[in-house]
């Protein structure tokens, strides 16, 4: 951290021209509007079973370079500059993780007998161990490729599990500040989705949660700190009410980067957990992916596990099916060179690593909030924290501070905030880059409503028309060419 | 910076209850970064040093520097999904490329961004077929050779949807389309048919597959893959509803499972579809732009009703996909599909010649791989070759498959003489 360097002098805003390659009507064109051919199918196959022709682009080596290059000059990425997009957790992705998940070794073919690929089973069993400590659960599968595939094999375990019990239930309740995807892992694995109305400091109202629950609830899928970035302090009540009533507690590990080595789900009373990789440990987010979404679980659910799972055997490890699996939720084993990325940015880390993590992470959420001019109506919270842009339109005020170099706060969400600016800053930032920050959000919050409704100015596109996008879907080169 | 938030330590600012709180000893020691490469790097030079002949719905292909190199840009790598696409153009120009492309070698209108893989992008399939006007019933039916892992996703995501599997059998290798058609009726949801199958098979009755489905209001779902669409037929043409599969042998290849999913369907179930969709749109400058579109499908918005939980998805790997297809361009994808077709035959042939070896199983047109049928148990040989440094697959107790692509193309004369003194 460079407290001192930035420490006296006053941030002054960053302007940001970002690269904008144009002919006038249009940016860098298409790779079919550049050149295209059409060739001719001749293959040993019967002619009745083969295509006629095949028409795709076809460009030299140089000029695909350059294309390319020209498209990720007009990208924004977590080296550009600040990205505090609240719940998604945008850190620094290590150079030296991307390296190892290059190697050849990395890549085995997933169909490989156990006893040749002891370095792939090895390497998931540290980190599912890892994982297992962090998250204070006994049992973590690696197979889930994302965090909704997370949450969905979070739910079939939970169905599964009352299912053996002779138990019927169809509900999981979800708060009603919750991410999207609670509620459509859980409607995908067929139950009825029971909204929690938050209470009015934000967090779980306990009597309400008392009269949803019900010899029918499943499941309660709680993310702590919550989207407000507030902790659920009554957890310990929370879980006692659900598990009194038969049902199981699910933690969405979104916002694990609050509590690294600070506080664990299994202490809390999570029967099943997920960890974003791709948020908590650092590997990148590949323009939506691919992340990795590992489950734990306790000790009573570990025979669900998705199959096939590792354990150690004399001297080194196999796959094998557990008892009660819920069986697949990935054709293999999930999203491998992303979750040795996760591995060793854990291991580069250790316990201090982490909970120093965290610590920072709490630490800029709470400074760069006592900076901005904008309300923070909640707290005390700790990794995020969820600004409201009063009377000026959030989504506008995201427009604007792209002129200044910042990718904004994720918009609108949760909607318990007025015009919700959800900002994360991460442990990565230092202070100078804090205060840069907060100049721009403070600079935004006094500009006028017509300045917001005209930016971005300086970004490669101007404000984009997403009505239309959607009123005429244009998804392809063919579609634009037949307009 | 306490000073400015007001505390003493950054443990004061942490609201959590003392009797949840954790001591941080989760026994992980931190290394150096050249220690942490050491260990990982030497964990993972453990695996054996084998030449697969491995396939069975992962492929590897030989994949360009150039396509490393520019999807390593951290423009790239370490950007978001696009949900602010004025500093984003790059990534979803990119995408929609990927989709056109998609579109091209399917012959269907619309093609999503990506899924996780050709399994989960089955069951999205399967949950989709439930969802759209057109078809009626809550059975899907499934060739009875379904690869293990797609079938396990497939019965997981037909549960949660109230959908029965039954599985169709298959005639040399190929849909017997007697008994499809006995099956089929006012019930079945869906059809699901592969070319290339499993066992690298050919598949010659599309038409009429799609045709059952549709005298039965079932949708017609074919499983293929990116480099076999450049040559086979235009699923469009055969009456294919949604094509399915894993794209990732463009661009990534082999990674201990990790895929693509590649997922296209006709226009008339576009607001239906699961995943992210690019289009095209125009800026505040008037230049044509491109952007997320049709986002009230998606959990984000539409939650419980959204029509997948999809989020994170694929995108880095579409973008390597896409810069290899175009590495490729045309010519070049067409000439890699046929020498899929050539070097299986080929490979065939010489297996075929060594005593206590039959190959291919199946009297058809094959596409990378196939089965050999074995006079000694299949999985002796198959240990016996490991030996010998060759990995292969054991399918059932007298039958292997073969899987050969221009990365093992060079090996396949030592796996023949290997095979020549162990199978008889």
């Amino acid at each position: 951290m460079s407290d001192d360097q930035g420490g006296d002098k006053q941030q002054d805003t960053l302007q940001y021209d970002q690269a904008r390659w144009s002919d006038g009507e249009r940016y860098e064109p298409l790779l079919s509007e550049k050149t295209s051919r059409e060739v001719d199918v001749e293959t040993p196959l019967p002619e009745d079973l083969t295509r006629d022709s095949l028409e795709l682009p076809e460009l030299s080596e140089p000029e695909l370079a350059r294309h390319y290059t020209r498209l990720s000059q007009m990208n924004y990425g977590v080296e550009s500059g600040p990205f505090p997009l609240g719940s998604c957790t945008m850190k620094y992705n290590p150079k030296f993780t991307e390296d190892l998940a290059a190697r050849a070794e990395a890549a085995v073919h997933p169909d490989r007998p156990d006893e040749t690929i002891q370095g792939t089973l090895g390497l998931y069993a540290q980190l599912s161990e890892y994982l297992g400590n962090i998250g204070g659960m006994d049992a973590v599968t690696l197979q889930p490729p994302a965090g909704a595939a997370g949450e969905y094999t979070g739910v079939l375990i939970a169905k599964a599990y009352h299912e053996h019990s002779g138990d019927d239930r169809s509900e999981i309740i979800i708060p009603d500040s919750a991410h999207g995807t609670n509620f459509a892992s859980a409607a995908l694995a067929g139950f009825d989705v029971v909204e929690l109305p938050s209470g009015e400091d934000g967090r779980v109202d306990l009597d309400a949660l008392e009269a949803a629950i019900s010899d029918d609830t499943a499941l309660l899928m709680l993310t702590n700190p919550n989207t407000l970035g507030l902790f659920e302090r009554e957890i310990e009540a929370i879980s006692e009410l659900v598990h009194d009533a038969g049902g199981l507690l699910y933690y969405d590990g979104a916002n694990l980067n609050a509590l690294l080595g600070q506080a664990r789900p299994g202490d809390m009373g999570f029967d099943i957990m997920h960890y974003n990789v791709h948020k908590t440990f650092a590997t990148p987010h590949g323009g939506g992916g691919p992340g990795a979404g590992p489950v734990g679980v306790v000790e009573a659910l570990e025979d669900f596990l998705p199959a096939p799972h590792v354990q150690e055997t004399d001297g080194g490890y196999e796959l094998y099916d557990p008892e009660h699996t819920i069986g697949k939720v990935h054709g293999f084993q999930g999203n491998w060179l992303v979750l040795i990325k996760a591995c060793a940015y854990i291991a580069r880390l250790g316990d201090e690593g982490l909970t120093d993590a965290s610590a920072k992470a709490v630490l800029n959420a709470n400074y760069l909030a006592e900076q901005t001019d904008y309300e923070v109506p909640f707290g005390p919270f700790h990794h995020e924290f969820v600004a409201s842009a009063g009377e000026q339109d959030a989504a506008d005020v995201a427009k604007r501070m792209l002129d200044y170099g910042v990718h904004p706060p994720t918009t609108k969400w949760p909607e318990i905030v007025p015009e919700a600016l959800m900002t994360e800053p991460t442990e990565i930032e230092n202070r100078r880059t804090l205060d840069q920050l907060a100049a721009a959000f403070n600079a935004v919050a006094d500009e006028d409503d017509e300045t917001l409704e005209h930016a971005p100015e300086r970004t490669s596109a101007r404000r984009i028309d997403q009505v239309s996008a959607a009123r005429n879907p244009l998804l392809s080169w063919q579609a634009l060419d037949e307009e | 910076m306490l000073d400015a938030v007001g505390a003493d330590a950054e443990a004061d600012l942490f609201d959590i209850p003392p009797s949840v709180k954790f001591d941080g000893a989760l026994g992980i020691d931190a290394r150096s970064e050249r220690a942490v490469r050491a260990e990982i790097g030497g964990l993972l030079g453990e695996n054996d040093d084998l030449t697969e002949f491995l396939g069975r719905g992962q492929y590897d292909h030989y994949v360009p520097s150039l396509v490393d190199h520019i999807a390593d840009r951290q423009e790239f790598l370490s950007s978001y999904t696009q949900y602010q696409p004025e500093v984003a153009q790059g990534f979803l120009q990119a995408l929609f490329e990927f989709q056109s492309m998609l579109v091209e070698l399917t012959g269907l209108a619309v093609a999503n961004c990506s899924l996780y893989d050709a399994a989960t992008a089955l069951g999205e399939t399967a949950t989709l077929a439930t969802r759209v006007r057109e078809t009626s019933g809550s059975t899907v039916l499934v060739p009875d050779h379904l690869q293990a892992g797609k079938r396990g996703v497939l019965e997981n995501y037909a549960d949660g949807a109230d959908l029965t599997i039954d599985s169709y059998p298959m005639d040399d290798g190929a849909v017997d389309v007697d008994a499809l058609d006995a099956m089929a009726d006012e019930e079945t949801v869906l059809v699901y048919a592969e070319s290339p199958t499993v066992r690298g098979v050919i598949e010659e009755s599309l038409a009429e597959i799609g045709a059952i489905a549709g005298e039965n209001d079932a949708m017609f779902c074919l499983g293929s893959d990116p480099v076999a669409l450049a040559v086979l037929e235009v699923p469009a043409d055969v009456g294919v509803d949604t094509v399915i599969g894993d794209a990732a042998s463009l661009g990534l290849g082999t990674a201990y499972g990790m895929g693509l999913g590649m997922f296209a369907t006709r226009e008339a179930y576009l607001r239906q579809v699961p995943g992210r969709l690019v289009g095209a749109s125009e800026d505040g400058s008037g230049r044509r732009v491109f952007t997320l579109t049709l986002q009230t499908r998606e959990q984000h918005i539409r939650r419980e009703r959204a029509t997948s939980n999809i989020c994170t998805n694929q995108a880095w790997v579409a973008l390597r996909t896409a810069i290899h297809a175009a590495s490729l361009g045309p010519g070049g994808l067409v000439e890699l599909a046929t020498d899929c077709i050539t070097a299986a035959t080929e490979l065939a042939a010489e297996v075929d010649d060594i005593s206590g070896l039959k190959a291919p199983v199946h009297d058809r047109h094959h596409f990378r791989e196939f089965l050999v049928r074995t006079d000694q148990p299949a999985p002796a040989i198959a240990d016996d070759l490991l030996d010998r440094g060759f990995a292969v697959h054991v399918v059932d107790d007298h039958l292997l498959g073969l899987c050969v692509t221009d990365t093992n193309a060079d090996a396949t004369d030592e796996l023949v003489a290997a095979l020549a003194e162990v199978a008889p």
